[in-house]
């Protein structure tokens, strides 16, 4: 048993974060016929990149597992808090709609929060009717590297916290 | 009654012409009676961000597969979809889409299933009509149901299956994947999701012609004497060696981006007899007992 029931949250419910939570809340509220008109909806509200990333589009990690090229990148401040950054042809829609949701659904979340998304969350959004397993296995994709980038993030902090201890005093190189 | 063809001196060297328009021709004939246009995306929501008006959609996902058997949906649920969007059986169906036409081949390859007889796609697809600056709409399209008859699908003529892959070795198979996915480098296309094919590599005997060696960079069909020595010419040539009198069969991953292969076989180059292979690598690569070939060289029909 994977406990992903036919919505897919049973076993998930109380590791989903707020925001995500709220926003699968959104989609089950809807009748099936108007959960893609949601996500239109969000894949319009994917905010443009912050210039640090528009201008340097090779910190960004493409998520193969995509039909369309879709990058992301995942920071992790001082308070252990998310925050995820995303960009994706106007022409992929679907692919947009499924960064966003990602992105508003993490936005400000502790890591632990994050690594605790069930994998399969994609699947509990109520989207399975209307979109393929292969465009829900793209999002499934996403979440995956964003848990990658935000452990990547931990351990290079751990790091260069190890390297500051280490360096002599004085030594500004 | 049919539609005008679009006599486009591009076109008119196509063993059939008749099955392909231009944007040029969509934008002049748009509500004209008897003219259904459809769009037919990979991205499911690209039809809302804008479409040409009066475009229905058909989704490849959603309408065009069985929801719990994996085939197609039979002649009581084509009858069905057609029905709902306002299709008769006598009516032109241009189909367009995303991606260099891939699903909307799909779609009219499986309309030919149903033994839909006039279904033509835009060159180019919906890059093509965007590029242009072409008018869109985010206004979904209504049509009055109609009553399109319950025919029976014919899966024998242009749909191979796989004991007719294994019946068929020896003979011209054209791959039409990426390179990395025929040598078996990996199993997927690349920026495509694993599709659960559990070996890599291609079919024994198989030519590897990348479906967009049949495209040029807009995304239009390439004219048919670069087609014939793609197609046709020898393999030491660099050609895939397919006899123009047929048969061949093409296959790709899913038999999308073989859809469009078949139709520049079938339609622009004359092969009466190509077929497509839908169940393609993710049957191939599954199957207990099915001959796999590793590397870029084609490999020997196992006796």
């Amino acid at each position: 048993m994977t406990g992903a029931n036919e919505t897919g949250v049973a076993g998930g419910r109380d590791r989903l974060p707020a925001p995500l939570a709220e926003i699968r809340g959104e989609f089950h509220d809807l009748p099936a016929s108007e959960r893609l008109t949601l996500l239109l909806e969000f894949a319009g509200e994917l905010p443009d990149l912050p210039s640090r990333y528009a201008d340097h589009p090779d910190l960004l990690e493409r998520v193969l597992e995509c039909q369309s090229p879709v990058f992301l990148f995942v920071e992790v401040d001082d308070r252990d808090e998310v925050r995820m950054f995303a960009s994706a042809p106007e022409e992929a829609p679907t692919t947009r709609g499924f960064a966003s949701i990602l992105q508003q659904g993490t936005e400000g979340i502790g890591v632990d929060e994050l690594f605790a998304i069930d994998s399969d969350m994609p699947f509990g959004l109520g989207l399975t009717e209307l979109v393929s397993p292969l465009r829900l296995r793209g999002m499934v994709g996403m979440l995956e590297r964003a848990k990658r980038q935000a452990r990547l993030r931990l351990d290079e902090r751990a790091a260069a916290a190890a390297g500051a201890a280490s360096a002599p005093p004085g030594d500004e190189s | 009654m049919p539609v005008d063809i679009d006599r486009d001196p591009r076109f008119a060297e196509y063993a059939h012409p008749e099955r392909l328009v231009s944007t040029e021709w969509v934008a002049k004939h748009l509500g004209e009676d008897g003219l259904v246009i459809i769009e037919s995306d990979e991205d499911v929501l690209l039809y809302e961000v804008g479409h040409i008006p009066g475009a229905v959609k058909l989704d490849w996902h959603v309408d065009l597969n069985d929801p719990v058997t994996r085939d197609f949906v039979d002649g009581a649920g084509w009858a069905k979809l057609m029905s709902e969007r306002g299709i008769s059986r006598d009516d032109t169906l241009v189909i367009y889409g995303d991606k260099n036409n891939w699903w909307a081949a799909y779609a009219l390859w499986i309309a030919t299933l149903f033994g839909h007889e006039d279904v033509r796609l835009m060159d180019g697809g919906r890059d093509a009509w965007i590029a242009e600056g072409r008018e869109l709409t985010t206004e979904a399209t209504r049509r009055p149901p109609t009553d399109y008859p319950v025919v029976v699908r014919d899966d024998a003529t242009f749909r191979a299956f796989r004991d007719d892959v294994v019946a068929h070795l020896g003979k011209p198979l054209v791959d039409v994947r990426s390179p990395e996915e025929y040598s078996g480098e990996r199993a997927t296309a690349p920026a495509y999701p694993d599709e659960g094919a559990l070996r890599a590599g291609h079919i024994p005997s198989a030519a590897s012609v990348p479906w967009s060696k049949a495209v040029g960079e807009d995304g239009r069909f390439k004219p048919r004497a670069e087609l014939e020595s793609i197609y046709f010419g020898s393999p030491e040539a660099g050609g895939a060696g397919v006899d123009p009198d047929g048969p061949v069969i093409a296959y790709c991953r899913i038999g999308e981006r073989s859809s469009h292969t078949w139709f520049a076989l079938h339609h622009l180059l004359g092969i009466e007899s190509a077929r497509n292979y839908d169940g393609s690598w993710t049957e191939w690569g599954s199957l207990v007992g099915a001959p796999v070939v590793k590397g870029s060289a084609r490999g020997e029909v196992p006796a």
